[in-house]
């Protein structure tokens, strides 16, 4: 046979191995077995007792949502207590004529039939469920004068979901639904689904979904003793539910009413971050909704409005619109070359308004150029040919490498939405990116002259306002970077412990203080002489900013003229500002939709939302567009 | 004259030919309680049967199907469906949504899978494949290049952690490795392996995982999850006695005592209403799939067909025992239906796949030896 085996006896010991297998089969089947007689037999009368008794109902007490406050206090999440009419199933008898009758005393829309439809399939005999909510006085006085009528109906008190400031920061808030297929997945995944037995909230995007388990709370139960109909005879124990924990935000509701208000009917967003933490003093995102709406399950008509709606309000622009950062993106390029050694600060170039690469011209915005051009100068008027040139010397690699440790590009982790899958990471271009993102090899190879424009924040690049607002901050804070996040501390309502949330710093990148210095002051004269001086005029504090312009459609050569395009082809105004210069307390990315010009409209947004932020000073309404700035932005 | 009667008979014949009718009865059997479970389980809420027989006429068509694939052709799907598996498992590692901890679920744009299902069928056609392949030159290296080829996936979903599926999918490949003639002494060797890494397996176990455990000592300390679960299931199998409390006549069940008592807990229904009685005979009906399963193994022709169909019943018998082993309160609750019993489309599709197998294994066996 060789190396051969012998097919005859492995025959044999296949078959003797199903024997075995037969043979442990029966056992454990007999094990079983075994085990069946031992309860069903031989321990049957202790276990008919416990089932006679078994009239012991554990009915789930929902705990009471955790409230959410911003870092004053102010409450933008809480719950109040609305009567609501229930039935219990167990005991009214026809359920069908019950409602009918019932909606002889008080109103009862079809909707109210279909929900409570609804409920009844998914709930168990001897718990209520609620046909209508939200009655009124009238209608609970009304119905306790028909009450002997309508045995096993009730009014009851439930506490509801309420954000008093309505639109303002709901998408930082966020909302809560009732939960569906999908969160009951959710749950289940999260082993969460004991504690969510009564429960039928959840939250469905922003903090109250990030912080879903946080503010949930412990359920309680009561035991019931029930009759053999299901029918509840008397209360035995209660274990009180434990509230859910509050949250108490690094937002400002005051800042973010004031920043929502200075955007107006505009598209846009803006994220104010304090350097020094991480922590969030305004998530706008323009325009909002009501989250109130959402809470006792949207009607059709409304979500339809508000998903079909062109300027799209259920979008967290905040975190999941990607822009192109414009000119905004020149301070941190000229940073990289500082912290790489491609450029000194007192290098000028000559700037005649183009840059010639291969047979293809780059224009400056001004024509005929800037002349020359050192480094301060070149952010100061927003100087493109000073950047065609430094890109195209740094090599996109490189850009790419030092954008990503501002966070470009990445998700910045925000405490928004289930997980991060929540948050886009918006495109940080280099030869990777392009190979990941295109199939065919063409495609795929990065050309030099793609790194050019990458240089005044055009090309692939696009980042979104939270990345912008994180990097503003990183050198507002001298190159040590915090996760962005809203969640001041969490207040334990079991311990009353505060819990802090993450102020420690998640990376530094070690940059040389000369380098920020320059930076800084280059910042700073934009605001005084250069791009920002408009916005930041006769402004008692000093501020480092920069305007940017981020193209939406591609003009190819034609002259950019304001009132002769459409509105939606418009370009995006964006502006990026920390103040004071020498000790920030604020940094800041503003981007308007469609704005033009970032000195014209996202500007005197900053403007605004600073000289409250830092002088208390409240605005008269909606920042004004400075149409004056178009004629003198040319530059940018 | 064309003859309508012999057409039809001959179509009829065709459409059955490779049904194996022992192991359709049982089935079916056991089906059928099965679906009157489901009715007194869902009688006075959301019935489920009608949907549960549609789900079953999904299964049963797959099972015709595959029934009449000839196994030269299921073993062509046994390295596609093993990499397939493998490669989405990885993406699970890199890629897939972590969810408390828990990694199992991988985004696809408009959905998420669970791949870990795949390799509940993917193991043992692998595994079988492997073992014929080298059928005539096996030697010990083999049986350690089958203990890799499961234990890549096993580590890959024990490590999501997904401990229930995880030793799932490995009783699947263990089954193929074990009647392929892993030596006795490994054997022994694993069994004591085993058993003294427990402590070591125990620190390193999830502490939602070790909660179960606990829970399953002592149910009183969970009384709204999974201890609520085993405590009323006790209740209710025990005090079904020797002949049970009558069809649609049980109270654990209908006061709604009973969780999940559809799907996952659904042996707590039939067995308070049913009884020791109705018990016994479930199992004795389990035993007679099983047996019919062994006999198909012990018949087929080749290598890879002994090795699946002893694999795949195997597959049934961990499934039930498991089940009513957690209902009845001696073993952990994982997520695991009972076969043929629990409400639930995916797991009848798997079943019913499973049968098709052995099915076409069994019509098929003839002509591989000609």
């Amino acid at each position: 046979m060789g190396d051969f085996n012998n097919p005859e006896a492995d025959l044999d010991r296949f078959r003797f191995r199903i024997g075995f297998a037969a043979v442990t089969v029966l056992l454990a089947f007999g094990v079983l077995i075994g085990r069946f007689v031992w309860l069903q037999v031989i321990q049957h009368d202790f276990y008919q007792t416990r089932a006679e008794d078994n009239r012991i109902a554990l009915i789930p007490i929902v705990p009471n949502r955790g409230v959410i406050t911003d870092r004053n206090g102010v409450v933008l999440a809480h719950n109040y207590s609305a009567f609501t009419l229930e039935i219990t199933p167990s005991q009214a008898g026809d359920l069908e004529a019950t409602i009918d009758s019932l909606a002889e005393v008080i109103d009862i829309q079809p909707k109210d039939r279909k929900r409570f439809k609804r409920l009844l399939d998914e709930a168990k005999n001897f718990e209520s469920i609620p046909i209508r909510t939200r009655l009124t006085d009238g209608e609970v006085a009304k119905f306790a004068a028909h009450r002997y009528r309508f045995p096993g109906v009730e009014v009851k008190a439930r506490l509801f979901r309420q954000y008093p400031l309505a639109n303002i920061a709901s998408h930082a808030i966020g909302y809560i639904g009732r939960i569906t297929e999908r969160d009951l997945k959710w749950i289940e995944e999260s082993e969460k689904q004991a504690n969510y037995k009564g429960t039928d909230h959840v939250g469905k995007t922003g903090l109250e979904q990030h912080y879903e388990f946080e503010l949930h709370g412990e359920t309680g139960y009561e035991e019931v003793e029930i009759d053999a109909g299901g029918r509840a005879l008397r209360s035995l124990k209660r274990i009180p539910p434990v509230s859910g924990n509050n949250l108490a935000l690094t937002l400002d509701a005051k800042l973010q009413e004031i920043t929502e208000l200075a955007f107006g009917e505009r598209k846009g967003s803006l994220v104010a971050i304090d350097p020094s933490t991480g922590g969030i003093l305004a998530l706008v995102s323009n325009p909002t909704y009501d989250p109130n709406l959402f809470v006792d399950g949207i009607t059709p008509d409304n979500w339809k409005e508000l998903n079909e709606h062109p300027s799209k309000p259920m979008v967290n622009r905040a975190i999941n619109g990607a822009y192109p950062p414009g000119s905004t993106f020149k301070p941190f390029l000229a940073l990289a070359a500082l912290e790489m050694g491609k450029r000194t600060p007192n290098q000028t170039i000559n700037d005649p308004g183009y840059f010639n690469f291969g047979n293809h011209q780059f224009r400056d915005d001004k024509k005929g150029g800037h002349g020359s051009v050192d480094m301060y100068k070149s952010i100061v008027h927003s100087c493109d040919t000073y950047y065609y040139m430094l890109a195209n010397d740094m090599g996109i690699d490189n850009i790419a490498k030092f954008m990503g440790s501002l966070g470009l590009g990445q998700r910045t982790g925000v405490d928004l939405g289930k997980d991060d899958s929540g948050e886009s990471k918006g495109v940080l271009p280099s030869q990777e990116w392009k190979k990941q993102r295109f199939k065919k090899p063409e495609q795929q190879r990065w050309y030099a002259g793609e790194t050019i424009s990458i240089g005044i924040g055009q090309g692939y690049n696009a980042y979104t306002p939270i990345q912008l607002a994180q990097a503003t901050a990183t050198i507002a804070n001298n190159g040590v970077m915090f996760r962005p996040h809203l969640v001041h501390y969490i207040i334990d309502t079991k311990t009353g412990e505060k819990r802090q949330v993450e102020p420690k710093p998640i990376r530094d990148l070690n940059l040389r203080p000369q380098n920020i210095d320059v930076i800084r002051r280059a910042m700073v004269g934009v605001n005084k002489e250069g791009t920002g001086a408009r916005a930041f005029a006769g402004a008692p504090y000093e501020s480092a900013g920069k305007t940017g312009t981020a193209q939406v459609f591609s003009l190819k050569g034609a002259q950019y003229k304001e009132g002769g395009m459409k509105k939606e082809l418009r370009d995006h105004a964006l502006f990026i500002a920390y103040a004071p210069a020498d000790k920030p307390k604020i940094a800041l990315a503003v981007l308007v939709e469609n704005g033009g010009f970032g000195a014209q409209s996202a500007a005197p947004i900053a403007r605004m939302v600073i000289d409250y932020y830092l002088l208390g000073k409240l605005p008269g309404g909606a920042a004004k567009d400075d149409p004056a700035a178009i004629e003198e932005d040319s530059e940018e | 004259m064309i003859d309508i009667v012999g057409t039809l008979r001959r179509s009829w014949q065709q459409l059955i030919a490779h049904i194996d009718f022992p192991l359709l009865f049982i089935t079916l059997t056991i089906m059928a309680v099965g679906l009157a479970t489901v009715y007194s389980a869902t009688f006075d809420g959301n019935q489920r049967v009608l949907s549960q027989l549609g789900n079953m006429g999904v299964a049963m068509t797959i099972m015709w199907f595959v029934s009449r694939l000839p196994p030269q052709k299921l073993m062509r799907f046994a390295i596609p469906l093993y990499v397939l598996g493998v490669v989405l498992l990885v993406a699970v590692f890199l890629f897939g949504i972590k969810v408390n901890g828990a990694k199992r679920w991988l985004p696809l744009g408009f959905t998420r899978i669970q791949p870990s299902e795949i390799m509940k069928i993917a193991m043992p056609l692998m595994l079988a494949w492997y073992f014929q392949k080298y059928e005539a030159t096996l030697r010990f290296k083999h049986y350690i290049g089958a203990g890799l080829l499961l234990l890549i996936p096993f580590a890959l979903i024990a490590k999501q952690p997904d401990l229930g599926t995880a030793l799932l999918v490995g009783a699947a490949g263990f089954y193929v490795i074990f009647f392929a003639g892993l030596p006795w002494k490994v054997i022994a060797g694993l069994v004591i392996a085993a058993g003294s890494a427990a402590p070591l397996i125990w620190s390193m176990m999830h502490d939602y995982q070790r909660k179960r455990i606990l829970t399953l000592l002592d149910p009183t300390t969970d009384p709204l999850g999974a201890g609520y679960h085993i405590i009323q299931a006790t209740i209710a199998i025990g005090s079904g006695g020797a002949i049970g409390k009558g069809y649609l006549n049980g109270t654990q069940t209908h006061l709604e005592f009973i969780p999940e008592k559809h799907t996952d807990f659904i042996f707590a229904v039939y067995s308070e209403e049913w009884g020791l009685i109705g018990n016994a005979t479930l199992v004795f009906l389990y035993t007679l799939l099983i047996g019919r399963g062994l006999i198909i193994a012990s018949a087929a022709p080749t290598l890879f067909t002994r090795l699946l169909a002893g694999a795949i019943t195997l597959g049934f018998f961990t499934y039930a025992f498991i089940n009513m082993g957690m209902v009845s309160g001696i073993l952990p609750v994982v997520g695991v239906p009972l076969p043929f019993m629990s409400y639930g489309g995916t797991a009848l599709v798997t079943l019913f796949l499973g049968i098709g197998i052995l099915m076409s294994i069994h019509t098929h066996r003839m002509l591989v030896k000609k």
